[in-house]
């Protein structure tokens, strides 16, 4: 709470900077804007940055440094007794200390040591805290002096506030990559630490997925085996039906709507399409496993075919309907920005419209056809709902559709649902399909963007 | 039999209505091939062309000329019902080529199109392989039988257009990787490769340099020995140069149509004067 009162005092005082720089580059050239080199707003911006940037850099330093300097001069001032405690016990008062600093109840009753240091906590958090506000503030003041001295007339303060803009917008996009990074670094550790305890050659190749691991020492089936391959087997079947329905028929509409529907029937169909990808997975999760699901196996009975109850096609079909309008809005798009001379240098030639969609309009936005698949496609693979509901939780290995199968998330989902230890092979399992799907949909993007980019050489 | 008229009495699509062009009828050129009369042209309730009648005339070149906005394109955009396009759009009157009503309701514009062809303002290469820009008029006709055909009628095509010279080398990359002078070449390669009777251009140059201006200009010239070509131009100059008839439009209405040489130095309305001098437009 503090803090954010500190962060809107710094920006109140950069607007302060900011009007101030104004004023003064306008006085500086005696009130004659055209005397000015940047506009007068560039100079209230070159102060306000200089105000407000290092200041902020401090405090978030400030704020990230804090806990560790606060702990350790806790840790100092606690009495020997409780200094030599191994660092597991030492860690529980620290929070004990943290969580009465505010006058919580914690866990224990506080004996006197705890006691004291909280009192010493309390202090020094209120020490360091308005220690780190003084702090702040000198660097603002000291930043807005800076910037102050700079203003003249002949000051290009464009150029130097758009240096900064640009920096910061540098930084955005590292700390954009930072974190990509990051979530892939504990992905690869994480992983790392389940093959400690499973061979990624077991992992890779396994036929078998059964990561149950012992409750007590010497149950039947305790080692677990985890084998990926039903489990991935399963996400590319329900994929492949899911784009099975979702291609033909999103391509298809997205032809009939950019081609041959009224401005009338566009108008609302293309919206109601739409409305298609707003409804909430779990919604299509219980119209799989509700309505579709027994309606196959009514279907497959009346065949004679044995079904699932829980069945692939099920889950598979509905993903399908389910990522329609993200082919149709997507390719009707593209096929509308094929720019109209095109189509009439065809229809000029005397092709009929249907010979000049399929000859002209859907080979230029191919591109874009192949992109919103590929996007139609990586939603399907990392969709979950649907299939925990419709498609099962049990891992087989099979090619028949009318089967239960399972998925990569769901799998990752039922491996982490519940109390679970962090360091057992059966969570750990989760990190390594979480990183196989990422290099996995990693290539197909990489695919993805060699194809595209090879058609757009072909019809730029 | 001219060259085009052999290759029309082959294919399926295009053959039906029309007339082969004997030799005879080439050895006195100016016979009517197009005829229009009382046509109104409205977009909604705004008309852009007021009762216009006109001739024009077979193997000849005729230039649209007039200010801009006044109907140019929207005239010629009727003699293939290129307007067809257009929701709004509405033609009233009689357009006849070789004597048969294009807007009859029996006349299948698909075919007329194939029959009059149309090279756009900015070229419009399709975003294929040069060889198969070409091959695709005939190809969607059925005018293509086996490869040697379509060979032949590319390279034919592509020499007409005065471009074979330049690509014969390069036939599998894209038409928009040739240079605007060449892709307007090759526009009227493609217009020519499904044989038309007439073939109109709507400012073919305005978005080319003078150089390649002048050979577009050079291919009209040979051009019109075997195809009827009406072109709409804003430069007075290029229009003396490559025409034999112009029509002036204004506003709407077509002011005045006859010979070049007369229409250019001595026009019959003050209009047609004021703009030729470049007093307005
Ligand atoms: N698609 C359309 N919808 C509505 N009005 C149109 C359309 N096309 C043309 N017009 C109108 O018809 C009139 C004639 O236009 P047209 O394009 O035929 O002129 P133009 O003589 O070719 O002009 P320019 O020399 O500038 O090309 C103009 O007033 C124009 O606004
Ligand atoms: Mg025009």
């Amino acid at each position: 709470m503090s803090n954010t009162l500190l962060i809107a005092g710094l920006l109140l005082l950069m607007t302060m900077a900011y009007v101030h720089g104004r004023r003064r580059a306008l006085s500086s050239a005696a009130g004659r804007r055209v005397a000015l080199h940047s506009l007068p707003s560039y100079h209230g911006l070159y102060i306000a940055l200089w105000c407000g940037l290092p200041a902020l850099a401090l405090a978030i330093l400030w704020l990230v440094l804090e806990p560790s300097i606060v702990r350790w001069m806790v840790v100092a001032s606690l009495p020997e007794a409780q200094r030599s405690l191994p660092s597991g016990e030492l860690g529980l008062l620290l929070n004990d200390v943290r969580n009465l600093a505010p006058g919580n109840v914690a866990g224990r009753q506080p004996d006197a040591a705890t006691a004291a240091a909280v009192e010493t906590y309390r202090t020094l958090k209120s020490i360091v805290f308005w220690a780190m506000v003084a702090a702040v503030t000198a660097v603002a003041a000291f930043g807005f002096e800076v910037g102050r001295r700079a203003i003249a007339p002949a000051f290009r303060a464009r150029q130097r506030v758009e240096r900064t803009i640009l920096w910061l917008l540098v930084a955005a996009s590292t700390i954009a990559v930072l974190t990509t990074i990051g979530i892939v670094l504990s992905l690869v550790f994480e992983s790392a630490r389940f093959f400690d305890k499973v061979s990624p050659f077991e992992f890779l190749f396994g036929l078998e997925w059964s990561p149950q691991t012992a409750l007590r020492e010497g149950q039947v089936g305790s080692s677990g085996t985890f084998g990926a391959v039903p489990v991935f087997a399963g996400t590319l079947m329900i994929t492949i039906i899911a784009m099975t329905v979702a291609v033909p028929v999103g391509l298809m509409s997205a032809i009939y709507l950019a081609e041959y529907a009224s401005p009338r029937v566009r108008a609302w169909a293309k919206p109601l399409l739409e409305v298609l990808a707003g409804i909430p997975t779990v919604v299509y999760g219980f119209f799989a496993a509700l309505t579709m699901a027994p309606a196959i196996r009514e279907l497959g009975t009346f065949l004679g075919i044995e079904v699932a109850s829980e069945s692939a096609l099920a889950a598979g079909i509905v993903m399908g309907v389910m990522i329609i309008p993200f082919v149709s809005s997507l390719s009707d798009d593209v096929i509308n920005a094929v720019p109209q001379t095109l189509r009439d240098g065809s229809l000029a030639l005397g092709a009929t419209h249907s010979e000049t969609v399929i000859r002209v309009v859907l080979p230029a936005a191919l591109p874009g056809i192949v992109g919103s698949v590929l996007l139609a496609v990586s939603r399907a693979i990392g969709e979950t709902m649907i299939v925990v509901m419709a498609a099962g939780l049990s891992a087989r290995l099979t090619a028949n559709p009318f089967d239960a199968v399972t998925t990569v998330t769901v799998q990752i989902v039922s491996l982490l649902v519940g109390d679970q230890e962090f360091d057992s092979a059966k969570t750990l399992a989760a990190f390594a399909l979480g990183l196989l799907l990422f290099v996995i949909t990693l290539g197909l993007n990489v695919v993805a963007l060699t194809v595209v980019r090879k058609y757009r050489e072909m019809y730029d | 039999m001219s060259e085009n008229a052999i290759l029309r009495a082959g294919p399926s699509r295009v053959v039906a209505p029309v007339p082969i062009v004997s030799a005879a009828a080439q050895t006195q050129p100016h016979r009517v091939n197009i005829a229009a009369s009382h046509v109104d042209v409205f977009y909604a309730a705004k008309q852009a062309i007021v009762d216009v009648s006109i001739d024009i005339g077979e193997h000849q070149v005729t230039a649209f000329i007039g200010p801009s906005g006044c109907g140019k394109s929207t005239f010629l955009r009727c003699l293939n019902r290129m307007n067809d396009t257009i929701p709004i759009c509405r033609v009233t009157g009689r357009i006849a080529i070789d004597g048969e009503d294009i807007y009859d309701p029996g006349m299948d514009p698909v075919q007329l199109r194939a029959r009059v062809g149309m090279v756009f303002q900015k070229p419009n290469p399709f975003p294929k392989a040069i060889y198969e820009n070409v091959a695709y008029g005939p190809r969607i006709h059925g005018m293509i039988g086996n490869r040697a055909e379509a060979d032949e009628i590319v390279e034919r095509s592509l020499r007409a257009a005065a471009l074979w010279d330049e690509v014969k080398d390069r036939l599998d990359e894209p038409g928009t990787s040739l240079s605007g002078g060449q892709q307007q070449r090759l526009c009227i390669a493609r217009a020519i490769a499904v044989s038309p009777e007439v073939i109109l251009m709507d400012e073919p140059c305005s978005a080319l340099d003078p150089i390649a201006t002048a050979r577009i200009e050079e291919l009209i010239d040979e051009l019109r020995q075997n195809y009827t070509i009406i072109i709409v131009t804003h430069s007075m100059q290029q229009a003396a140069r490559v025409s034999q008839r112009t029509a002036f439009f204004h506003l709407g209405v077509l002011v005045e149509a006859g010979d070049t040489e007369t229409i250019f130095t001595n026009p019959r309305d003050g209009r047609t004067q004021d703009y030729i001098t470049g007093r307005f437009g």
